[in-house]
């Protein structure tokens, strides 16, 4: 118990300390360490556990940590690895406003984001890859014809600004008339 | 007291109403610290979005940090981290205690079924928009980290590292110029 209670500590101050990019470049990190290192879950859980960060407020990084957390070792598990992700951005960013406010146009730290702007895009990318074309046929997000159909209405939609949660709560409706009824 | 009160509740107000995480927060955050509490100038609200953006972790926290700790040091810092993950955490905890007895229910596989789809599409749609301002051979380095990711399950951590020292060393070369001319 406490083994698993400090792997998911360290995996989670790992997914905040490199947090960088926002919520979708984390999906790749979180992916990393959460199916890939330790298989907690799976593609399929790890899919739906996306589609409820949509659903409720906060940032991804958060309801993951917390809702992941849960499932691998109960509610210590889900305040352990809570506490974990906001670490580094609470001891970073007291540090930055303490030290460092002028910050914002170093050259140094322009050129560290311009650096790890391709990587992060890259983990976007890698991120939709997992879940297109994953390792193993468990959990798959296309199982039909249906599927791809759902995806191409949501993926227009998006680019025009249309609400996620929105296309989130439609397509969860699709999905109870196409494979429910 | 009550300025920390007051910090804990607008960060608890941010926390509760922002779904979709990151830049869909970004409104509602600048709402709160900048028109209505007149923490900060909008310059300031700017150059902050920068650091924020530059800094590991989610927006949202790194945010909350910064503003808790410009108005009350650290007791503010960990009254507005408080306020932000409070209503995330509450929620989400809930949701996992009662999520794995209804998985397995036909309704709700069905609608998973449908939303699995969806959330790639959200995650694929704003690959478009930041490959867009970007150099074609940053965009094969973009996409060369994600097949390497996808298909070996290296930790995007190394890429990221990796990203940060090219852009250090390019800063190095360039402040060098600047000295030599």
């Amino acid at each position: 118990m406490i083994g698993t209670l400090l792997q998911l500590f360290v995996s989670y101050l790992k997914i905040g300390f490199f947090g960088f990019g926002g919520g979708y470049a984390m999906l790749s990190l979180i992916h990393s360490e959460v199916v890939e290192r330790n298989a907690w879950l799976t593609n399929g859980e790890f899919s739906d556990i996306v589609a409820i960060s949509q659903m409720t407020p906060g940032p991804i990084a958060l309801n993951s940590a917390t809702y992941i957390g849960y499932e691998v070792a109960g509610v210590w598990g889900s305040i352990v690895a809570t506490v974990a992700v906001c670490l580094p951005a609470l001891t970073l960013m007291m540090l930055i406003t303490r030290f460092f406010l002028k910050l914002h146009d170093n050259i140094y730290v322009k050129s560290v984001v311009a650096g790890m702007k391709p990587v992060v895009v890259g983990m976007i990318m890698s991120a939709a890859l997992l879940l297109i074309l994953p390792h193993s046929a468990e959990g798959r997000s296309f199982i039909d014809g249906w599927s791809w159909a759902i995806f191409v209405v949501v993926l227009i939609a998006s680019a025009r600004k249309v609400n996620p949660i929105l296309l989130i709560v439609c397509s969860g409706l699709a999905g109870v008339l196409i494979y429910g009824i | 007291m009550s300025r920390l009160i007051e910090i804990f509740w607008s960060f608890l107000k941010i926390g509760a109403f922002t779904f979709g995480g990151g830049y869909a927060m970004i409104p509602l955050i600048q709402h709160e610290v900048v028109h209505n509490h007149k923490w900060l100038s909008d310059k300031e609200f700017g150059n902050l979005l920068t650091l924020a953006q530059a800094a590991p972790g989610p927006i949202a926290l790194n945010t909350a940090v910064f503003v808790g700790y410009r108005e009350r040091r650290y007791l503010g810092s960990l009254a507005a981290i408080l306020g932000v993950v409070v209503p995330s955490f509450t929620i989400i905890l809930i949701v996992a205690i009662f999520f794995s007895d209804i998985r397995q229910n036909h309704w709700v596989d069905a609608a998973f079924k449908g939303m699995r789809p969806a959330v790639v599409a959200l995650i694929v749609a704003p690959i478009v928009g930041l490959t867009k301002g970007m150099h074609w051979w940053m965009v094969a380095i973009a996409a060369a980290t994600a097949l390497i990711i996808w298909h070996f399950g290296i930790s995007p951590v190394w890429f990221l590292v990796a990203g940060a020292l090219a852009g250090v060393l390019y800063a190095a070369v360039k402040t060098r110029r600047a000295g030599l001319l």
